[in-house]
């Protein structure tokens, strides 16, 4: 299939309510790009998952979540199809606390695609994606070449 | 209340039920501390808001990276002389089994306290404690 049909169609696929993950909406994140292997996604700011009181900085587990659905997706873009996907391991470096009150955005790449694992880098920041909140190294296992779930271009319900 | 006041009732009343109002995002999720075999254990009840994939009612795999790190957190913070919330420098989580949208269980270990930084391991499961669905380890910095 064409990249960019694909793109398009995995856009109004993922926009769909019944399509998108429950946790991901739960966290209000959002996808906010989507290109072959790269996706970026965002999460605001929730005072509610702070990881400290005091100082109000997100959970880590706010960011690992943002990381991880970023890799994902940008797996998805480089599959150029939809297939069942399974984190098999991430490692995160915390490179300094995320600021209270500000969106967290993941951009994840996913570099090489193999017959049974994808491998993906990933950062998360503010605005300047040259001053990283966080580090990402992922794999994933394609577990399924049918995923679950309706068809990519089957019309919305 | 102090957010020693909160470990210390922590620590010396095995009172966990004010850890939520340390650390917010445990009571958004529905994370809660128990005793079981003289161990901490940290549960996290079943709930929809968990699902990452809707199609296969399986748990996100970063909330499950985050029930470890918070596990892991939670073992520091009971360790003697510890009065600050530890930071994350580093996490790695394995993924070994899908999660369902049941109640999922962790226990963290602290391998090495440093005065600056630790070493932890945790693990969680839900119905068989032999059979864990995902592992951490991670470095922490203490100060």
């Amino acid at each position: 299939m064409n990249d960019s049909i694909f793109l398009d169609q995995l856009r109004v696929f993922l926009a769909r309510p019944g399509n998108r993950s429950p946790h991901n909406n739960f966290l209000g994140l959002e996808i906010v790009h989507l290109e072959h292997a790269r996706a970026v996604l965002r999460v605001p700011y929730d005072a509610r998952l702070a990881g400290n009181a005091t100082t109000g900085v997100l959970h880590g587990g706010v960011i690992t979540t943002a990381i991880d659905s970023a890799c994902g997706v940008s797996v998805i873009t480089a599959l150029g199809k939809r297939m069942g996907i399974a984190t098999l391991d991430l490692r995160i470096d915390y490179l300094k606390p995320a600021q209270p009150g500000q969106a967290v955005t993941a951009a994840a790449h996913c570099y090489k695609v193999t017959r049974n694992i994808c491998f993906v880098r990933a950062i998360a920041y503010h605005a300047d994606r040259d001053d990283p909140i966080a580090n990402c190294a992922a794999s994933f296992m394609i577990t399924s070449l049918e995923p679950a779930g309706p068809a990519l271009d089957e019309a919305a319900p | 209340m102090s957010f020693a006041d909160i470990i210390h009732a922590a620590r010396e009343s095995r009172d966990y039920a004010r850890l939520g109002q340390a650390i917010p995002y445990m009571d958004a999720l529905g994370l809660s501390v128990e005793e079981q075999d003289g161990r901490v254990v940290l549960l996290l009840a079943a709930a929809e808001l968990h699902v990452g994939n809707p199609w296969k009612q399986a748990l996100h795999g970063g909330l499950i990276g985050a029930v470890l790190e918070t596990a892991a957190i939670v073992q520091l913070i009971l360790e003697p002389d510890v009065e600050t919330l530890p930071k994350p420098i580093n996490i790695t989580v394995d993924y070994l089994r899908s999660g369902r949208v049941v109640p999922t269980r962790a226990v963290a270990e602290v391998t090495k306290l440093g005065r600056r930084v630790a070493n932890v391991h945790a693990r969680c499961w839900q119905d068989d404690e032999a059979r864990p669905i995902a592992t951490l380890s991670g470095h922490f910095l203490m100060t």
